[in-house]
């Protein structure tokens, strides 16, 4: 017993040293990142920067301007938000509801072809979607010839780029569903079914309620996804009216000549206000679901 | 409600669940599906709550087949080994999902979940998740769930392997007395012979997915018809003594090997003689020892207390081993000489090659 109290001692010395040595480690390699967001903040406040230091037009420490906001005012910008949120919300809702029920049928359901549908999508979740844009825009065209449809998910729509965004983003969500369908007991969907619950019910009355971390994780992840698309909506759309915050942000550079650094940051900072503001008070939350799984309804 | 099976059978390609089962449950009849782990009862119970469909066979509920009603038409209500309840919702929730599901009027929904939940002594719990209750109250909402909508039949699937010894020897109790009370028809699968044998009316003994025995538990214990029942049923299990010769000497019926020479009933010994070496079969309760030194020695080869009794190792002239029932007061060690009388009213026998019971047919 003696014993096993000294070594225990000895070993909370040598932990301390260990863990005092991870934060000092972890500080070292956020410090770029967090250098990067304060030059951010100061910049979108500043007349110019140099390093860290806003400077006014004579190159005197101060400049604090809040000209680079300006932008709020301007319709357009309000357009191309509205846009980015109707692309992520289309992915969040798109994404969501057809891989829950693909996963759903993947991971319980027995029907031919099961297997060839869990290789293919496996496979086209590693294919770039680079290689594809050239298809993509032909099935498009295709789409836009249609009456009714073609105006809402044609070339150059924003539905067109949700389409897209879903089905591409298709892959990855169908395989984590089906992971977490697979982790939920056979025996809870028998008992379900032997108390009367059609099939249909099984999934959305018992199953569905417990896999609503990892439903809610699948919702985080295709959001930031769609918020932050920048190759599709900038190969499927032309002009500002179509396109999403960062299409708009690209726009920003090439338009003015010489590029402001500094508004170009402020837009970037105002893309970031939503997700900032969410992480702000799920962060517990988020946690829980990426290091928990499917630990069952709570 | 009476259950029939015909021939059933279940096969994944080329692995076979269950094969050619047939027997028949009367109504208000408790059936124990005993068998080892892997040996199809899990498979047999699905099939007849309607999640599986056989692969062959038929199944008859009250004469009438019901392959083809779906489970949620069977009127039946299930246990099973990991409670299968549902997380997300409360006790009452979990207990009133059957009639909920059924559209029974709210009002009578709590009246009825509150009986049963009362009946199983879980009133108090209903605003609970199941996660904030121990395993012996989840296994009770379970049972709830399953009482609740009065069903014709009950299915049972290893429901107590996950409690503790104590508390499984409570609910044992509780779940027979419930059934008999209700009266309602149920199949308990188990892999615990003393589960099957305390509560069962009859036993279906199954192994590889055939149908070894069906009958109760004391024809079971007391006429085994095959060398795998004999060995499975009994706790401690028979002892099986290999190359026993059977002859008649005079009057007498004698069962002989290199251990031991035993005088056998008449009625038993004469079904035997004549069939070469065949396996004696005899309980360690059947074993006894010899106050007045006659009968078969041997050494004492490992004691396991039991605490009410000691389970003794012996081993015999030869390379022949049996157990017996001591008791513990008389603190026999390994070593120690001992004489044995063996009860040979009670001795079965078995040809070594078919593995079936020469005395019952
Ligand atoms: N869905 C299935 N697919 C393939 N084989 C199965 C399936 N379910 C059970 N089996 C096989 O059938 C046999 C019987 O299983 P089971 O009925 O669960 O046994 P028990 O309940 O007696 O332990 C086992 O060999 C098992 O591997
Ligand atoms: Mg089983």
């Amino acid at each position: 017993m003696a014993v096993w109290v000294e070594t225990e001692r000895a070993s909370g010395l040598s932990r301390r040293v260990r863990s005092s040595l991870a934060y000092v480690l972890l500080v070292i390699s956020v410090v770029p990142i967090l250098v990067g967001y304060a030059w951010l903040l100061i910049a979108t406040f500043s007349y110019r920067t140099e390093g860290l230091l806003p400077k006014d037009a004579e190159g005197n420490v101060g400049g604090w301007t809040l000209a680079n906001w300006a932008f709020v005012t301007d319709p357009l910008i309000w357009r191309v938000t509205l846009n980015s949120l109707l692309i992520a919300l289309a992915m969040v809702v798109g994404v969501g509801l057809a891989s829950s029920l693909a996963g759903y049928a993947l991971s319980r359901m027995n029907f031919a072809g099961r297997r060839g549908v869990l290789s293919m999508t496996l496979i086209l979740h590693a294919f770039p979607s680079v290689t594809l844009l050239i298809s993509i825009f032909f099935v498009l065209q295709a789409i836009s010839a249609l009456p009714g449809i073609g105006d809402i998910f044609g070339y150059n729509t924003v539905g067109g780029v949700a389409l897209v965004m879903v089905s591409l983003d298709l892959p990855l969500g169908i395989w984590l569903m089906k992971g977490f369908f697979d982790n939920i007991s056979w025996d809870m969907e028998r008992a379900a079914l032997i108390d009367g619950a059609s099939r249909f019910r099984v999934w959305w009355e018992i199953i569905m309620p417990q896999i609503r971390p990892g439903l809610a994780a699948l919702a985080v992840f295709t959001f930031l996804t769609g918020w932050s698309a920048y190759l599709i909506p900038a190969t499927f759309t032309i002009g500002t009216k179509v396109s999403n915050l960062p299409v708009y942000i690209n726009y920003l550079m090439s338009e003015t000549s010489p590029t402001n650094w500094n508004q170009i940051a402020a837009v970037g900072l105002f893309q970031m206000i939503p997700i900032l503001v969410f992480f702000f008070f799920t962060q517990e939350k988020l946690l829980n679901i990426y290091s928990g799984g499917t630990k069952g309804g709570v | 409600m009476r259950v029939e099976l015909r021939h059933l059978s279940k096969r994944w390609g080329n692995v076979v669940g269950v094969d050619n089962i047939s027997l028949e449950v009367k109504d208000g009849e408790f059936v124990a599906l005993l068998g080892p782990s892997g040996c199809g009862k899990t498979t047999t119970l699905l099939m007849i709550a309607g999640i599986y469909k056989p692969t062959s066979g038929e199944i008859l509920f009250d004469g009438r087949v019901v392959n083809h009603i779906p489970p949620k038409d069977r009127n039946i209500g299930m246990v099973f080994q990991s409670y299968a309840l549902y997380p997300h919702m409360t006790v009452f929730e979990n207990i009133a999902y059957p009639l909920k599901l059924q559209k029974v009027p709210k009002e009578e929904q709590r009246r009825r979940v509150q009986h049963v939940a009362d009946m199983m002594g879980i009133g108090h719990l209903l605003d609970r998740k199941p996660g904030q209750l121990s395993g012996g109250q989840q296994q009770r909402v379970a049972l709830g769930r399953a009482l609740v909508k009065d069903p014709k039949l009950l299915l049972f699937d290893e429901p107590l392997s996950n409690l503790d010894a104590r508390l499984r020897l409570t609910m044992r109790g509780e779940i027979k007395r419930r059934q008999m009370e209700l009266g309602i028809t149920s199949i308990y699968v188990t892999h615990d012979q003393v589960e099957a044998m305390t509560m069962a009316d009859r036993i279906a003994v199954i192994k590889d997915g055939k149908l070894q025995a069906y009958d109760t538990p004391d024809e079971l214990y007391e006429r085994p018809r095959t060398l795998f029942i004999a060995g499975f049923i009994g706790n401690p299990p028979m002892n099986l003594i290999k190359n026993v010769e059977v002859v008649v000497e005079g009057e007498r019926y004698i069962a002989r090997n290199e251990a031991f020479c035993l005088e056998v009933p008449a009625e038993r010994g004469k079904k035997v003689v004549g069939q070469g070496k065949v396996i004696l079969g005899i309980r360690p309760e059947d074993i006894s020892l010899a106050d007045d030194g006659e009968g078969v020695r041997g050494e004492v080869y490992v004691v396991e207390p039991l605490g009410r009794d000691d389970l003794v190792n012996v081993q015999l002239p030869g390379d022949t081993f049996v157990h017996f029932l001591a008791d513990p007061a008389l603190r026999l060690k390994p070593g120690m000489p001992v004489t044995l009388r063996f009860n040979t009213e009670k001795a079965q026998f078995f040809d070594p090659h078919t593995e079936r019971s020469l005395l019952w047919q």
